[in-house]
C-alpha cells in the first residue's frame, strides 16, 4: 500500500513537472560552459538568463514564462549538433548561441535540415556572436537570424578608421587558424590593399584557436617584423593571453581588434600601459550610450560583477518579445517572419534593421579605444579605472554591403 | 634575426623548464608506481589556485612556499587512500582512478572558483623589467620562473644521486619487488615519491598562474604535452624528461618563428604532392609538432631518449 501511494505521488509529482515545463518557452542557449572558451560563455549565459528574468518581469511570451536551458557545445561543432538535439529533446524550440563561426555553420545546416524533415515542428536559431560574413551569404539560412555586425562590417570600419590615421605604416595581421580567423586575415589583406595601399602588411599569422597558453613567442616575431601596428580577430583567452604576452615583452604598437573587451582583455592592456592605444569595433559604448542603457548597464553589473557585453543580445531579445507579441504566435515560423525587417531602436540608442534579404541585424557601431577614461566617464572595466572612450561612429546605413544570400523560404 | 632567435631561445628554455617540473614527478611516479597519473596536470593547477588563493590574503612570498606543501599535501592523501586502495585492482583501476580524479578536481575547482580566469598578479617585487636586449623587455618574473626551475632541477637531483632515500626511490625505480625483500616500506616510498611529484606540479602551478593565466582549463591545455615529454624522455628517466622538456620547449617556441613551408623549401612542385599542406608554415603546424616527435620517437626508439624499459 505504501509503495503504491508513494507511485502515485511520484507520479503525480512527474506529471505536475511536466505541465510546469510546457508552461514555459525554452530557449536553448548553446556554447561553450568548459574548455577554454569557458570564461566567455559563462558571461553570454548570464546575459541571456538575466534578458529571461527581465522578459518575464515585463509580462513574458504571450504570458508564458521564458526559460533559458544551458548546454555546453566545448566550441565544437560536432558537440554543438548534438547539444542543439538536445535542447529540441528538452523541448526547445529557440536556440541561440554565438561563439565560434565554426560551431555557427554547423547549426545552420543542422537546423535547416532539421526543420525540413519536421514540418510543424521548426526550430529557430538566433546568432548573437558568431560572425562569419559567409553566415548570412553563401550559407545563410530562412532559420537563422544574426544580431552580431558581420565580420566584413567590422573590418570596414576599423580600415576606413585606419585611413584618417597616417601614422599606421606597418601592420602585423595575426588571428585563429579556423574559419573566422581565417576571414578576419583574408579581409584584413584585401581591405588594407584596397584603403591604404601605403601600409606594409609585415605579418601575417594563424594561431590554432584556444590552445596557446604563452603568446611570448609570437610576441618575440611581431616585435622583430618592426610592426607598429597589429589587427587581429583573437577572442577569449587568445586575445587577453596575446595581450599579456605584449606586456611583458613591452610591445608598444596599435592594437586593432574585434573583441579585447573580452575577459582578461582589459586587464593586459592596462597592466602593459597601453593608454588609448588599443581599439575594438562593436555595436555599443557604455561610456557614450542613452541613460536608460547606462541604467541597464549598471543594473547589470551590480548584479553580475561583469560588464553588459553584449548590447547585441539585448536587442536580440527584445526583438524576439517584440516578433512573439506582433505574430501572436510562439511559432517559430510565424516569430521569424515577423523578426524580417523589423525596425527597432538599439539598446544604445540608434535605429536598428533586421535585413530580410540574408537575416543580418544593422546597428550603429563604434570604435573605442581603451584608456584612462575622461572626466564624467562612469564605467571603467575589470576594476583598472580605466574605460572605452568612443573614438569614431559607424551609422547603420553606413554598415549595408550588399549580400550574395539566395534563402529558401518557407 | 638574433634578436628572434635569442628570445625564442629563452622562451623555449622557460617553458621547457615549466614543463619538466611536472615531468619529472610525473615520469617519476610512473615509473615506479607503473601508473600514468592523469591527473597530474591537475595538481599544476590546484597549485596555481592555492597560489592565488594565498596570495590575495597574505601575499605571494607564503603562498610559494605553502601552496606547493598543501598540494603535496594534497596528492599524499590521494595516493593513501585513493590511489592505495585501488592498487589492488591492477594498473587499469588505477589509471581509470587517476582519469576521474582529474574531472573531479577541475570540477571542484570550478565550484570554487568559476570557469572565469582569476586575478593572479604577479608580485610587486617581482614586476620589474629584468632587462632590456634590441629594444625589447624581458620581465624579471619570467627570469625568476628559470631560477625556481633550475633550483628545483638541482635539488632534485641532489636528493636522488647523494641521498639515502635517493637510493631507494632508484632502486625502487627499476625493483620495486626487491626493495621491499629488503624491508624497505615501499607503500611508504610511494606515498612520499607522489606527494613530492604532487608539490612539485604545484610549484609549477604557483608561479605560472601568474604568467600565464589561472583558469580551469589549464589543467586540460597542458596534460597531453607532459605525456609526450615523458615519452621522448625515456619512462623514468629523469635526464630524459629534463632533455625531452628543453626540446619540446625549443621546437614549439621556434617552430613559431619559421614563416617557412614546404612550398618555399621545394618550390611549386609542394603543392602538387602535398595540396594544401605544402604551403602550410611551419608557424601553423607548431602546436602539433610534439605529438609528431612522440609518434617518430615510437616509432624509432620506442623505450625513449634516455629509458631503458619497454613501454
Amino acid at each position: 500500500m505504501r509503495n503504491l501511494t508513494l507511485g502515485v505521488c511520484v507520479a503525480a509529482l512527474l506529471t505536475a513537472g511536466a505541465a510546469r515545463a510546457e508552461d514555459t518557452v525554452k530557449l536553448g542557449y548553446i556554447d561553450p560552459l568548459s574548455g577554454g572558451g569557458a570564461s566567455i560563455g559563462e558571461v553570454g549565459l548570464k546575459h541571456f538568463q538575466w534578458l529571461a528574468d527581465q522578459i518575464n518581469a515585463s509580462g513574458g511570451l504571450m504570458g508564458k514564462k521564458l526559460e533559458i536551458l544551458p548546454f555546453d557545445d566545448k566550441v565544437n561543432p560536432q558537440e554543438a549538433v548534438v547539444q542543439a538535439r538536445k535542447a529540441i529533446d528538452a523541448g526547445a524550440r529557440f536556440i541561440t548561441q554565438g561563439n565560434g563561426s565554426s560551431v555557427a555553420s554547423a547549426l545552420i545546416d543542422f537546423v535547416q535540415k532539421f526543420n525540413d524533415r519536421n514540418p510543424g515542428k521548426e526550430t529557430l536559431y538566433f546568432n548573437y556572436a558568431a560572425v562569419d560574413t559567409s553566415l548570412t551569404n553563401a550559407k545563410c539560412s530562412f532559420w537563422h537570424f544574426r544580431w552580431d555586425a558581420n565580420s566584413t562590417i567590422k573590418m570596414a570600419a576599423i580600415t576606413n578608421y585606419l585611413k584618417t590615421q597616417p601614422s599606421v605604416k606597418k601592420v602585423y595581421i595575426i588571428n585563429q587558424d579556423y574559419s573566422f580567423g581565417q576571414e578576419v586575415k583574408k579581409l584584413a589583406n584585401e581591405m588594407l590593399k584596397a584603403k591604404r595601399p601605403d601600409v606594409q602588411i609585415v605579418g601575417d599569422e594563424l594561431h590554432p584557436l584556444l590552445k596557446v597558453t604563452d603568446f611570448a613567442p609570437y610576441i618575440a616575431k611581431i616585435k622583430a617584423s618592426g610592426a607598429d601596428t597589429v589587427i587581429t580577430g583573437n577572442w577569449g583567452q587568445d586575445m587577453a593571453l596575446l595581450l599579456k604576452a605584449a606586456a611583458d615583452a613591452g610591445l608598444q604598437v596599435k592594437w586593432y581588434t574585434y573583441y579585447a573587451g573580452g575577459a582578461g582583455g582589459p586587464t593586459a592592456i592596462k597592466q602593459t600601459g597601453l593608454d588609448h592605444k588599443v581599439f575594438d569595433v562593436v555595436e555599443g559604448n557604455p561610456n557614450s550610450a542613452p541613460p536608460d542603457a547606462q541604467k541597464t548597464e549598471e543594473e547589470f553589473r551590480a548584479k553580475f560583477n561583469v560588464t553588459l557585453w553584449y548590447p547585441r543580445a539585448v536587442n536580440e531579445m527584445r526583438m524576439f518579445q517584440k516578433a512573439v507579441t506582433e505574430a501572436k504566435s510562439l511559432d517559430p515560423k510565424a516569430v521569424a517572419l515577423k523578426l524580417e525587417d523589423m525596425k527597432v531602436k538599439t539598446f544604445d540608442g540608434g535605429e536598428g534593421w533586421m535585413r530580410k534579404e540574408d537575416h543580418q541585424f544593422h546597428q550603429d557601431m563604434y570604435i573605442r579605444s581603451f584608456g584612462a577614461l575622461p572626466k564624467g566617464a562612469k564605467f571603467d572595466e575589470e576594476k583598472t579605472g580605466w574605460g572605452w572612450t568612443e573614438v569614431a561612429k559607424v551609422a547603420a546605413k553606413d554598415t549595408v554591403v550588399p549580400t550574395t544570400c539566395k534563402m529558401e523560404r518557407p | 634575426m638574433l634578436e628572434i632567435i635569442t628570445f625564442s631561445t629563452l622562451n623555449g628554455v622557460l617553458y621547457g623548464m615549466l614543463l619538466f617540473m611536472m615531468a619529472s614527478g610525473l615520469t617519476l611516479i610512473f615509473s615506479m608506481m607503473g601508473v600514468l597519473n592523469f591527473a597530474h596536470a591537475s595538481f599544476y593547477m590546484i597549485g596555481a589556485y592555492f597560489g592565488f588563493e594565498i596570495s590575495r590574503r597574505i601575499g605571494f612570498w607564503p603562498g610559494f612556499v605553502v601552496a606547493p606543501l598543501l598540494v603535496g599535501g594534497v596528492g599524499a592523501l590521494i595516493e593513501r587512500f585513493g590511489l592505495r586502495r585501488v592498487h589492488g585492482y591492477g594498473h587499469v583501476a588505477e589509471l581509470l582512478f587517476t582519469f576521474g580524479l582529474a574531472f573531479v578536481i577541475e570540477e571542484l575547482v570550478n565550484m570554487f572558483w568559476g570557469r572565469l580566469p582569476v586575478d593572479y598578479r604577479v608580485p610587486p617585487s617581482l614586476d620589474f623589467v629584468a632587462f632590456k636586449l634590441f629594444d625589447t623587455t624581458y620581465p624579471a618574473y619570467r627570469m625568476f620562473m628559470l631560477a625556481t626551475a633550475v633550483a628545483m632541477f638541482v635539488f632534485l637531483i641532489l636528493i636522488l644521486k647523494r641521498t639515502r632515500v635517493g637510493l631507494i626511490i632508484q632502486a625502487a625505480l627499476t625493483h620495486p619487488n626487491m626493495v621491499a625483500m629488503l624491508g624497505h616500506d615501499v607503500p611508504t616510498v610511494f606515498m612520499l615519491v607522489f606527494g613530492v611529484g604532487a608539490a612539485l606540479a604545484g610549484l609549477a602551478g604557483v608561479i605560472a598562474g601568474p604568467a600565464l593565466v589561472t583558469q580551469p582549463s589549464m589543467a586540460g591545455l597542458l596534460g597531453p604535452i607532459l605525456f609526450v615529454v615523458i615519452v621522448v624522455g625515456g619512462l623514468g628517466s629523469l635526464t630524459g624528461a629534463f632533455l625531452a622538456s628543453l626540446l619540446i620547449g625549443l621546437v614549439q617556441t621556434f617552430a613559431v618563428a619559421i614563416n617557412g613551408s614546404l612550398f618555399d623549401l621545394i618550390g611549386p612542385t609542394a603543392t602538387t604532392i602535398f595540396g594544401e599542406l605544402g604551403s602550410v608554415t611551419v608557424a601553423q603546424i607548431a602546436p602539433i609538432l610534439p605529438y609528431l616527435l612522440l609518434v617518430v620517437v615510437l616509432i624509432v626508439r620506442p623505450t625513449g631518449l634516455f629509458g631503458n624499459r619497454e613501454t
